[in-house]
C-alpha cells in the first residue's frame, strides 16, 4: 500500500489539464514590474535608481535581514521607475519597473543547455552561493531557502526531502518540470544534500504522475543516496509536516520545524533553482508557471521571467475566455484570487488559474451542522469549527489553546464544510490575532 | 418540660456564641482592607464597562484612580467632565478638563463616488476582507463596508447607511470610547474634538496614492494638492504622504478650505447654509455628495439666526 500522511486530508478533482504540455518560452514582455516583497521576510531593499542600465541577473535590491533574499533584474534594460504598483496581494506595493532592451546577461552566466554535474565548492560555498542568488521555495511559500539550510545549533538533520508532490488540483508545472529536467533536478538534489551536511534524500511523488516517479527513479541510480518514494493522492500532501509524516512516519511537534524531526524539505522547483545557481551561475529569475482552466483554450505550462505581467501568461494560453469570473494566482486550494490580471508574476506564482463563472461563486455561509467533517479532514488535528467560533467571538485565548498557530491554512474545513462556512478566512483571522499577542507577550 | 426549653435555649446560645466568635476571628485575619472610596468612585462612575478609558472596566478604572493618586492620565469618555469633577471631588483631586471627542468616519467613498472594480464574496468581516485585499473598489485605503465599526459599537452610535454603503455617527448617542477606532482595519475613524452644535470639518479621506491614482479610484479624494494648506490661516492642516489632515485642536471652522478643495474632499457638517455670493457656493455645495445633507439642512434655520451674534 502505498503512503500518506496519517490524519485528515481530502482529495479534490485533480483537473490537471497541463499535464504532458512541453514547458514553453514567453517572450520578453515590453516592461517588467518586479515587486521588492516576493519572499516571507522583510522586503528587499532597492539599490538602483531611475534611469540605471541593468542586465539581466544583476541584483536590484537586496536582502535587508537574515530572513530575506535578494532579487535580480530578470531582464535587461533601463529602469524606468519605481513606483507602487498593485501586486498579487492585492495591494499596491514597492516595484522596480524596468524598461526591456534586448536579453544581454551579467557576466560569468552559463546558458548553455549542457549538464554539469560536479563541483569542487564545499557546502557553505553552495549556501552563500544559494543567498547570492535569491532563491526562494518556490513551492508557493517563498520561504528563503537559505534559512532552512542553516541547521541551528544543537540540532541535527539526517534527511533531505525533496517535495515533488504538487497536490493542488489544475497546477503541473512541478511535474512537467521534472519530466524535462530530471537530471538536473537531481544534480541540485546533490547540492542542497551537500549543503545541510546529509547523507540520504527522497523525492516524494504523488502516484497521480506515474511517468514522473518512472522516469526519477530511473535517473535516480546514477545519484547515490536518492531515493524516489511514490505516494498515495491526498491534498495537503505537499505541506511540509504532512510530507514529513508521509515520507518517513515522524511528527513534527506542535509549534516546531521540520528540522526538530531532522528533516530538512524543499521543492522540486528550488531544487532546480539551486543547480542553475550552483552549476550555471545563474540567479533566480525565471520560473515555471502553470496556466489552466477548465474554459482555457490552451492550457499550458510556461518559463517565464519574474516580473512578466499575468496578461501575457494568460495571452499565451489562449486569452482570457469570456466566461470568466475569477482569477486565481496559485492553486484553487491555497491560491489566491486577484484584483485584475495586470499585475506581474513573481518568485512563488505557481500558476494562473483562470474559473468560469458558474464554479467561481461562493455559496452564502449556513449554520454549523455539527457534523464534524472539518475535524475529520484537519490534516493538523484541529477543530476548524471551535477555532471558527472563537475567532468570531474573538475569544483570542481560548483560540489559542485550542492550537491555532498549528493551522497550515490549507483550506480542507472549508472546501468540505456542508454548510458553506467560511472556517478558513476565520481561522486565519485568529492566527493572525493570536500570532500579534504572541509576539507582544514575548516584547 | 421547661427544663427541656431552657436545655435547648442554652445549648442553641452556646453554639451561637462559639460560631460568632470562629466567625469574628476568621474575619479579623483574613480581612482585606479596600478603600471605601474605591466603590464611590464606581457609584459615580457611568457603569457601561466599555473600555474607553483604557482599563478593563469602570471597577479596574476606579481602582486606578485611587490608587493613583492623580488624575492626569485618568478620564473617562463616557461620563465626560461632569463625571471626572464628581470623582475629582470624592478623593479630593483636581480634575484635569478635557473637551469632549466624537467619532468621524473619514471616508466618502459612497458607490456612486467610488466605482467597484471586482466583487468580494468571503467572510462578511472588514478585518478578514483586509487582510486578503485593498477592497472592492480601486481605493485601497477607503471602507470596506462590512461593519465592524458597528458590531463593535455598545452604544449604538453607529449604523451602515444602505445607500451609501459607509457607516454613520449618530452623534447624540457617541460617548467616544474610542471601540471603533481600534475596530477599523483601515484607521479610518478619528475621535475628534466636538464642537458647538456637532460642527466638523474634517477631510473625508485617507488614500495616500498619488493624486491621479486617487482620483481615478474615487472622484471625492483628497488628492493632496496642498491648496487647503495654504488657504488655512491657523495652520491647522497638514500634508503628508499626499494626504491632508485637519487637527481638530487647531481647527477654527472657518470653513475656508473648505471652499478650496478640489475634490471635495474636506467635509463640512451641521452648518448653516453659506450666505456670502449665494450663487456660486451653492451650485458648489449642490454637486457635493456630503453624507449627512438632510441633517445639515434641518439644523440650519434656527443656527443662522445664532450665527449672525
Amino acid at each position: 500500500m502505498l503512503k500518506t500522511f496519517k490524519i485528515g486530508g481530502i482529495h479534490p478533482p485533480e483537473n490537471k489539464f497541463s499535464a504532458g504540455k512541453p514547458i514553453e518560452k514567453v517572450q520578453l514582455p515590453k516592461t517588467v514590474t518586479i515587486p521588492v516583497a516576493q519572499h516571507i521576510g522583510a522586503p528587499s531593499k532597492v539599490i538602483v535608481k531611475r534611469g540605471d542600465q541593468v542586465k539581466t541577473g544583476q541584483v536590484i535590491a537586496e536582502s535587508a535581514g537574515f530572513v530575506s533574499a535578494n532579487i535580480h533584474s530578470s531582464v535587461s534594460g533601463v529602469v524606468k521607475k519605481i513606483d507602487t504598483v498593485l501586486d498579487s496581494s492585492g495591494y499596491k506595493k514597492q516595484c522596480v519597473i524596468i524598461q526591456v532592451e534586448g536579453d544581454e546577461w551579467v557576466d560569468g552566466v552559463d546558458l548553455d543547455d549542457t549538464l554539469v554535474t560536479s563541483t569542487d565548492l564545499d557546502g557553505k560555498a553552495i549556501s552563500s552561493k544559494i543567498l547570492e542568488s535569491g532563491i526562494v521555495g518556490l513551492g508557493g511559500a517563498t520561504f528563503p531557502t537559505h534559512v532552512k539550510l542553516s541547521v541551528p545549533q544543537g540540532m541535527k538533520a539526517d534527511m533531505l526531502i525533496i517535495n515533488a508532490v504538487e497536490c493542488e488540483p489544475y497546477l503541473t508545472a512541478d511535474h512537467q518540470l521534472m519530466m524535462e529536467k530530471g537530471k538536473e533536478i537531481l544534480v541540485g538534489t546533490e547540492l542542497l544534500m551537500k549543503a545541510i551536511g546529509v547523507e540520504k534524500a527522497v523525492i516524494g511523488i504523488e502516484n497521480n504522475k506515474p511517468d514522473a516517479i518512472k522516469h526519477l527513479t530511473n535517473l535516480c541510480g546514477e545519484f547515490k543516496g536518492i531515493s524516489v518514494c511514490a505516494l498515495k493522492v491526498q491534498y495537503p500532501q505537499g505541506g511540509e509536516k504532512q510530507l514529513i509524516n508521509a515520507v518517513t512516519g515522524r511528527e513534527v511537534p506542535s509549534g516546531g520545524l521540520p528540522i526538530a524531526v531532522g528533516c530538512v524539505v524543499n521543492n522540486v522547483g528550488t531544487a532546480f533553482a539551486v543547480y542553475e545557481a550552483v552549476m550555471k551561475n545563474k540567479p533566480l529569475v525565471e520560473r515555471v508557471v502553470t496556466v489552466t482552466g477548465k474554459s482555457v483554450e490552451k492550457p499550458c505550462n510556461l518559463m517565464a521571467r519574474i516580473g512578466t505581467p499575468l496578461t501575457d501568461l494568460i495571452e499565451m494560453a489562449g486569452g482570457l475566455p469570456e466566461d470568466t469570473s475569477k482569477v486565481i494566482s496559485g492553486g484553487p486550494m491555497m491560491g489566491k484570487a486577484l484584483v485584475s490580471t495586470d499585475v506581474p508574476m513573481t518568485k512563488g506564482t505557481s500558476g494562473v488559474l483562470i474559473m468560469k463563472d458558474q464554479e467561481a461563486h461562493r455559496k452564502p455561509m449556513q449554520n454549523c451542522i455539527r457534523c464534524g467533517k472539518c475535524i475529520t479532514v484537519c490534516p493538523m488535528g484541529l477543530e476548524p469549527y471551535l477555532l471558527m467560533t472563537h475567532s468570531e467571538l474573538k475569544n483570542w485565548e481560548e483560540s489559542e489553546q485550542c492550537n491555532v498557530m498549528d493551522c497550515i491554512e490549507c483550506g480542507s474545513c472549508s472546501y468540505t464544510c456542508p454548510a458553506d462556512r467560511p472556517l478558513l478566512d476565520y481561522i486565519r483571522l485568529g492566527k493572525g490575532t493570536v500570532g500579534k499577542i504572541m509576539r507582544s507577550r514575548k516584547k | 418540660m421547661s427544663l427541656a426549653i431552657l436545655y435547648t435555649i442554652i445549648t442553641l446560645s452556646a453554639i451561637g456564641i462559639t460560631a460568632a466568635v470562629i466567625l469574628y476571628i476568621t474575619a479579623q485575619k483574613f480581612k482585606v482592607y479596600e478603600d471605601p472610596r474605591i466603590d464611590q468612585v464606581d457609584e459615580a462612575l457611568p457603569g457601561a464597562n466599555c473600555g474607553g478609558c483604557g482599563f478593563a472596566g469602570c471597577r479596574a478604572f476606579a481602582e486606578a484612580c485611587v490608587s493613583k493618586n492623580e488624575l492626569s492620565d485618568l478620564f473617562c469618555p463616557v461620563g465626560g467632565n461632569d463625571c471626572m469633577n464628581e470623582v475629582a471631588g470624592i478623593l479630593g483631586l483636581e480634575a484635569v478638563k478635557k473637551d469632549p471627542r466624537i467619532a468621524v468616519v473619514r471616508c466618502n467613498g459612497a458607490c456612486e463616488n467610488r466605482p467597484k472594480t471586482n466583487v468580494y464574496e468571503g467572510a462578511s468581516s472588514c478585518a478578514i476582507a483586509s487582510s486578503l485585499y485593498g477592497g472592492e473598489t480601486g481605493c485601497a485605503f477607503g471602507c470596506l463596508g462590512h461593519g465592524d465599526c458597528v458590531d463593535v459599537c455598545d452604544f449604538d452610535a453607529l449604523r451602515m447607511n444602505p445607500e451609501t454603503g459607509l457607516p454613520e455617527v449618530i452623534e447624540e448617542n457617541c460617548v467616544a470610547c474610542g471601540a471603533c477606532v481600534d475596530a477599523c482595519p483601515k484607521d479610518l475613524i478619528e475621535l475628534r474634538r466636538k464642537f458647538p452644535k456637532d460642527r466638523k470639518i474634517y477631510v473625508s479621506c485617507r488614500n495616500q496614492d498619488k493624486g491621479a491614482a486617487a482620483r481615478k479610484a474615487c472622484t471625492v479624494a483628497c488628492i493632496g494638492c496642498g491648496k487647503c494648506v495654504k488657504e488655512c490661516p491657523f495652520d491647522a492642516i497638514t500634508l503628508e504622504n499626499n494626504l491632508a489632515f485637519i487637527d481638530s485642536e487647531k481647527c477654527k471652522l472657518c470653513r475656508k478650505c473648505v471652499a478650496v478643495c478640489p475634490t471635495n474632499a474636506i467635509v463640512e457638517e451641521n452648518f448653516p447654509p453659506r450666505k456670502v455670493k449665494a450663487e456660486k457656493p451653492a451650485a458648489e455645495k449642490a454637486k457635493k455628495p456630503v453624507v449627512k445633507k438632510e441633517k445639515a439642512d434641518e439644523v440650519s434655520p434656527k443656527d443662522s439666526s445664532e450665527q449672525k451674534n
